[in-house]
């Protein structure tokens, strides 16, 4: 019992210290054998080496995780350029809301392989977008093409504006016929004189009136 | 009048919020599904090697003249273990042949797949790198066409085929198909 109350009542690190300092012994006994060197130097040699360690990890590290989708890319950077600029504007039908460039789905994988195989043998970026549509339909096009089908979706919003700009028309015209009519009365204009005469007894002019 | 300009806007958004509730309640599958170019087009041909014998081959052209289910299916899609007991039950009624494609798959998975829960297929081709299945317009798996005595793709059914979709749908069309 005595123990544990002692135990909480003991000074903690936080617990990202803690973490922090595992890091560095970890790192440190790593290199146990060059303790030996006085210690000023010992500690530049050792957070230089640290460095220099954590950097040839890192690169290391982003080579493994660039190796395995790299590879293809660079026989023919051009090429390549025309398949990315092109995979840009078709979709993936997997993941309907991005580009076959970004995908990462399978079906991307190989549909950015046929444009290339396609591109290869020389055809023209329209040749390959019929290539897929004739498959996939006009879905993987990100620029639908003008039909009786998408004409709703080319024109509809040009469809809006326009209705929007004859409502806008239409009240502002309603509008100034409504303040034109609005002429005053006589009577209307002698209470309005009578108010601004004689300002101070609004009330009383109303009974007068 | 003027009170019911000022419910436009309100009768507006009842009439979208009207088509929403109807998409949104759109069965599982097809409210994905993207209608197929293919539809009323020749099926693409393909010459594949067989599942079970990469030295037998086979291909649209040597089924002219009958009616057929070609299955789009891969021991590692989860949806085909789904639809498997219907396509078994549909294979056993010997409605009308079914004819697998085997679609990115190793060879030995797919055999052993088969072996473990029944085959369904006459035949499967096997597309192991799934060029086939891009003339095909597949983007998942599985997919189902109904392909004519002339080779023509009559239907296509998105996702694991049902029961309902086979009684509503594939076998009514295959009845009238065979009928021509």
């Amino acid at each position: 019992m005595k123990g544990v109350s002692k135990n909480l009542l003991k000074p903690r690190w936080p617990r990202w210290k803690c973490a922090q300092n595992a890091h560095v012994l970890r790192v440190h006994s790593a290199f146990s054998h060059i303790s030996a060197l006085p210690s000023r130097l010992d500690q530049i040699f050792r957070s230089a080496l640290k460095r220099f360690f954590l950097i040839v990890m890192l690169a290391l590290a982003s080579l493994a995780v660039t190796a395995n989708e790299a590879q293809p890319m660079f026989d023919d950077p051009a090429l390549e350029k025309r398949v990315m600029a092109l995979s840009a504007e078709l979709r993936c039908l997997v993941c309907q809301n991005q580009s076959l460039a970004d995908s990462h789905a399978e079906l991307a994988a190989d549909l950015r392989r046929e444009v290339r195989d396609l591109m290869k043998e020389g055809k023209s970026d329209a040749e390959v977008v019929d290539y897929l549509v004739a498959r996939y339909g006009d879905f993987v096009r990100y620029r639908p093409p003008v039909k009786s089908t998408t004409a709703l979706l080319w024109f509809g919003p040009l469809i809006l504006a326009v209705i929007g700009a004859v409502v806008l028309f239409v009240s502002l015209v309603r509008r100034r016929k409504r303040i034109a009519d609005a002429a005053l009365t006589d009577e209307q204009r002698k209470r309005a004189a009578a108010l601004l005469n004689g300002g101070v007894n609004e009330e009383a002019g109303e009974t007068k009136a | 009048m003027l009170r019911l300009r000022f419910l436009l806007p309100l009768a507006g958004f009842l009439a979208l919020a009207g088509i929403f509730l109807v998409a949104l309640n759109q069965p599982e599958g097809k409210r994905e599904a993207l209608p197929s170019p293919l539809i009323n087009k020749a099926a693409p041909d393909f010459r594949l090697t067989q599942l079970h014998d990469p030295n037998q081959q086979i291909g649209p052209a040597d089924l002219r003249g009958k009616v057929w289910l070609l299955n789009v299916w891969a021991s590692w899609c989860v949806s085909c273990r789904q639809e498997h007991p219907v396509l078994m039950e549909l294979s056993r009624a010997g409605a009308v042949p079914i004819y697998g494609l085997n679609y990115k798959d190793k060879r030995e998975d797919g055999v052993n797949w088969l072996a473990q829960f029944g085959n369904p297929y006459v035949t499967s081709a096997f597309d192991n790198d799934g060029r086939v299945g891009i003339d095909f317009g597949v983007y998942g798996v599985p997919e189902t066409f109904v392909i004519d005595r002339q080779g023509v793709i009559r239907y296509k059914h998105i996702g694991p085929v049902t029961v309902k979709a086979v009684q509503d749908k594939i076998l009514p069309m295959v009845k009238e198909l065979e009928k021509s």
